[in-house]
């Protein structure tokens, strides 16, 4: 398989932190999705979709820009 | 994945005794591997329920967390990849059991090959769920 030229980097750990040690099952249960995608996301080996991605930045409250990074391998 | 080709396994195992203990002819044998390949699917089914009981019991028991009980982007992604690989994987099966046919063999074998791809296509969907689970997708 033909590996991506980009990568997509967060800070969703350091976030959670920041907001009362909130746990990745809190954070789940707000988005809407399992434990394990949190998981997944914070260790960089899924992307979320951009619906997923914006509403992670609306339970932090900033913009989406300052949660997700994005890279290109190229630079 | 262990104990729906183990059970399978011993249920052909059982029609594979059962196909040479018969003598039959050519639309004989058809039925015969319809039939089990029919009685085969719900026996399949029925595994796979039983199993994921079993698992949902012995990790909370473990874990002592719930088993979610809803399919996220995230999963729904997993099932979509892990079941393209397993098609592909079925359909080079059935290639393969037509040319087997074409090649003047038995109907025995295209049978034997259309099962084998079955088998194959869900251990291979199986590993496909654990390749992207732990790997990421």
């Amino acid at each position: 398989m033909k590996k991506s030229n980009h990568s997509v980097t967060n800070n969703i750990r350091k976030l959670r932190f920041e907001h009362n040690e909130m746990t990745q099952q809190q954070l789940a249960d707000t988005v809407k999705v399992t434990r394990q995608t949190i998981v997944a996301i914070e260790k960089e080996k899924y992307s979320p979709s951009l619906e997923l991605a914006f509403k992670i930045a609306e339970v932090f409250k900033i913009p989406l820009e300052q949660v997700f990074t994005y890279k290109s391998k190229n630079d | 994945m262990f104990s729906t080709v183990i059970v399978l396994g011993i249920y052909y195992w059982s029609v594979f005794e059962r196909f040479n203990a018969e003598i039959m002819n050519t639309d004989e044998q058809l039925q015969f591997w319809a039939k089990a390949i029919l009685i085969a699917i719900p026996i399949s089914i029925a595994t796979k329920i039983v199993m994921m009981i079993i698992f949902a019991i012995s990790n909370y028991i473990i874990t002592r967390e719930k088993m979610p009980d809803f399919e996220d982007e995230r999963d729904k992604l997993i099932e979509l990849k892990s079941t393209r690989n397993s098609y592909f994987f079925f359909g080079m099966g059935f290639v393969i059991s037509l040319v087997v046919l074409a090649f003047g063999y038995p109907p025995k074998y295209m049978f034997i090959a259309l099962i084998l791809a079955g088998i194959g296509s869900e251990i291979f969907d199986n590993l496909s769920k654990l390749y992207y689970h732990r790997k990421g997708v």
